[in-house]
């Protein structure tokens, strides 16, 4: 028995993982349930819109690098993040006045909203392709590693090592400064209370004179930030990829239903939730098990539940149990 | 101009601008498209059934036609010598101890009392059925795995006719579709896009990585062909009397081999596809096809006149996923091949997608036009894109980057078509090129 070890183990391969990880399906579960709560209808390009706003930070960090600009330990990406936000708000505000608008004034049925959402995916995607081309990017820079597993071990004199990479903590101080923001926003300022007003009941929000336009372009604001933020999170923690952006649809769309299509509060939690099963049912929990396991009974197989390969299923299966047991996710979404 | 009249020049303008790609590029080519096109049409029968008809968003046309070509693999190529013996039935009785688990699971879920005690038994069933399954199965997949690696290690097929699979493509599909429905229709429309985009990504999940059952990504090769239609071109070549045939067609034998092996292919496709457009367009006329439109626009009101919404949903969903998983199967025969690595769900799901809503979702030939068109386009977007670049670039002085990068970019300009057709299509002719009657 070394509980000590087997906590540090436990640690380093899946809870520090799964926070980033869950912070960054938050973040993009977020901007979905807001499009759900203002524009009703489930934004099938919101993946292609995380590719797109993190391939902008990708080619402004280069173009800052070779300007030999650098934000000494953090990642360049940091400071391009905000040039990012500005370009993804550009494209999604020119989409929504060509595209959805005109939906919006003949007040279409959302599902026919969800196959436009469905072309202007098509067109992200093969933007993207067509910008930066569809292969892997690296773009990350300074330190890699916040704590060592070789510094750890020294320190702790333990013979697990535990490595948090500056990517994860990076992740982690962001979408906690991004979520602040986003809920003094919509429950301090007039501008969020009449967006929340208008989620709500649209009617009653109109007769109280709120400017429904106004409300949806505060909206695409915020979801291309937050989107830009998830994306280029992501992008750092692992890789930039435009076809793995578009393969995060399901575990958000995932997070968002699983918490509640349209609360905030539901996202973030669906976002952890779907992120820790993920993570620990394709975890190979061997190494645990033998630190924990009395003598003579450790495991002799991985202890692997599922490959890595079935994550998807992992949050398919977690969606179909919420929803055959609460159909409108653990915090109460709303149901259109 | 007469509907009728109109219609049958869509179709036309669609057959002449194949024959142009015989005409300046290759007949080859033109056959292929011809045969893909044939393919796509048969999955837009299936989509426009669910859509068009029903209302029903599937959005995971890619996971029943994957199933389609697992199909093949399994009725149609040997089995592995003794993979049966040494494995293959400890995995059929795994799969099936999984299956109770879930049944019971189910059962307990429905019989038992609300509460703490329910919730706990259920748990305990999962977890218990998951460790037995997996005790059951693991050894026997190893076991199959280990039997020749480098060109088998998987349980093999049936050995019967190809043609057989494509039927049974179908049932695979349906009784796929019919798991999906039981659990995810009746919830709202969104969740049942949701669910068929997760329930895609697993099919294709389970065929890359379970390599007992067709080999995951090492693929299976050398699927048999429908032979008495199709043939092979090396027996065409050494066939006296085809090559009499081909020297009065004026062709060399080999070309024409090729040729006359695709268009064997084309002339099966073709009778599938006429068989089921018949059949759709009886079920669109028939009461059965009136009820399930007749619930697509006004649920509240179908039920009230006594119609089982949700039974119908699903009997639909079924149906149309069959046909997509037919289309499947035909598609990997035609290939020869199965390779899970190539699904992509923007080709398969969204790409059909696409087809439907040009076409005129709710009017059957209005799906199969479409497939013809968006497929022919999907091919020839791509030398069109190249020529417009070179045309835009000419300017350039060689070797800039931007020139460089603009034509390489050129082949990704077919995903940005199709978005940009189907947005045009939805804003301006909503109901598509043949609309609904």
């Amino acid at each position: 028995m070394d509980l000590l070890n087997a906590l540090v183990a436990l640690s380093n391969f899946v809870i520090v993982p799964a926070i980033a990880y869950g912070s960054q399906l938050a973040l993009g579960a977020l901007g979905v349930t807001l499009i759900y709560g203002i524009l009703r209808f489930s934004n099938f390009a919101h993946g292609d819109t995380m590719a797109f706003g993190a391939m902008i930070a990708v080619l402004v960090t280069w173009g800052m690098q070779a300007a030999g600009v650098s934000f000494g330990p953090l990642p360049t990406a940091l400071l391009a993040l905000p040039f990012a936000i500005l370009g993804c708000i550009l494209l999604v505000l020119i989409t929504d006045r060509f595209v959805y608008r005109f939906y919006r004034e003949q007040k279409a049925k959302p599902v026919i909203l969800v196959i436009v959402s469905m072309g202007v995916m098509f067109i992200m995607n093969g933007l993207v392709r067509f910008i930066i081309g569809p292969d892997d990017q690296r773009f990350s820079d300074g330190a890699r590693f916040l704590i060592k597993a070789r510094d750890f071990k020294a320190w702790t004199g333990l013979s697990e090592g535990l490595a948090i990479r500056t990517s994860q903590v990076i992740t982690v101080v962001v979408a906690v400064a991004a979520v602040a923001a986003l809920f003094w926003f919509l429950n301090k300022t007039r501008t969020g209370k009449s967006m929340r007003a208008y989620s709500d009941n649209e009617d009653l929000a109109l007769l109280s004179g709120i400017n429904p336009e106004r409300v949806v372009m505060i909206t695409w604001i915020l979801v291309a930030a937050l989107a830009t933020t998830a994306g280029v999170l992501y992008g750092l923690d692992k890789s930039f990829k435009p076809f793995v952006y578009f393969q995060l649809l399901l575990p958000i769309f995932a997070s968002a239903i699983v918490g509640g299509l349209g609360s905030p509060l539901g996202a973030i939690a669906g976002g952890f939730i779907i992120a820790f099963s993920e993570v620990t049912i394709t975890y190979a929990w061997k190494k645990v098990l033998t630190y924990v396991a009395p003598e003579n009974l450790e495991p002799s197989g991985l202890v692997q539940l599922l490959s890595t390969d079935y994550k998807f299923a992992v949050s398919f299966v977690i969606l179909l149990i919420v929803l055959l047991f609460k159909p409108t996710g653990l915090f109460k979404g709303k149901a259109v | 101009m007469t509907e009728t009249v109109k219609n049958t020049l869509l179709f036309a303008v669609v057959g002449g601008l194949i024959l142009l790609t015989g005409f300046t590029q290759s007949w080859n080519s033109a056959i292929l498209i011809l045969n893909m096109g044939l393919i796509s049409a048969i999955m837009s029968i299936g989509v426009n059934l669910q859509w068009g008809f029903a209302g029903l968003f599937n959005v995971g046309v890619m996971g029943f036609v994957a199933l389609g070509g697992l199909a093949v693999v399994l009725v149609s190529t040997p089995p592995t010598p003794g993979a049966w013996s040494q494995g293959g039935y400890g995995v059929v009785l795994a799969l099936l101890l999984g299956a109770v688990t879930v049944v019971a699971a189910v059962l307990a879920a429905q019989k038992m009392p609300k509460g703490r005690a329910q919730t706990l038994v259920i748990v305990a069933i999962l977890i218990i059925g998951f460790f037995v399954y997996r005790a059951v199965f693991d050894p026997n997949a190893v076991a199959i795995e280990a039997i020749n690696p480098a060109v088998a290690g998987n349980i093999g097929g049936l050995n019967l006719p190809v043609l057989l699979a494509w039927p049974a493509g179908g049932l695979l599909a349906a009784g796929a579709a019919w798991l999906i429905g039981k659990t995810a229709l009746g919830l709202r429309s969104d969740y049942l896009a949701i669910a068929t985009l997760g329930i895609a990504e697993i099919v294709i999940a389970v065929m890359k990585n379970e390599d007992w059952l067709a080999r995951g990504v090492k693929n299976v090769y050398g699927i048999p062909r429908p032979a008495p239609v199709v043939g092979y071109e090396v027996e065409l070549q050494n066939d006296p009397s085809f090559i009499a045939r081909a020297d009065w067609f004026g062709l060399d034998p080999v070309i024409a081999s090729t040729l006359s092996v695709k268009l064997g292919y084309s002339l099966l496709f073709m009778i599938v596809l006429l068989v089921l457009l018949w059949m759709a367009q009886m079920a669109l006329k028939s009461p059965w096809g009136r009820m399930m439109r007749a619930i697509r626009d006004n649920e509240v009101a179908a039920e009230a006149m006594g119609k089982d919404v949700t039974r119908r949903h699903l009997q639909i969903f079924v149906l149309g996923s069959a046909i997509c998983g037919i289309a499947g199967a035909m598609m990997t025969t035609l290939d020869g091949q199965l390779t899970p690595g190539t699904y992509n769900p923007l080709r398969f799901t969204f790409l059909v997608w696409v087809m439907v809503i040009v076409g005129g979702s709710g009017n059957n030939f209005g799906a199969v036009l479409g497939a013809f068109l968006i497929w022919f386009l999907w091919v020839q977007v791509e030398p069109m894109g190249l020529w417009i670049m070179n045309l835009i670039t000419s300017g350039m002085p060689d070797g800039s980057v931007l020139k460089v990068h603009l034509i390489e970019s050129a082949a990704h300009m077919r995903l940005f078509t199709m978005g940009l057709v189907l947005l045009i299509v939805l804003r301006f002719s909503p109901r598509g090129l043949i609309p609904e009657k």
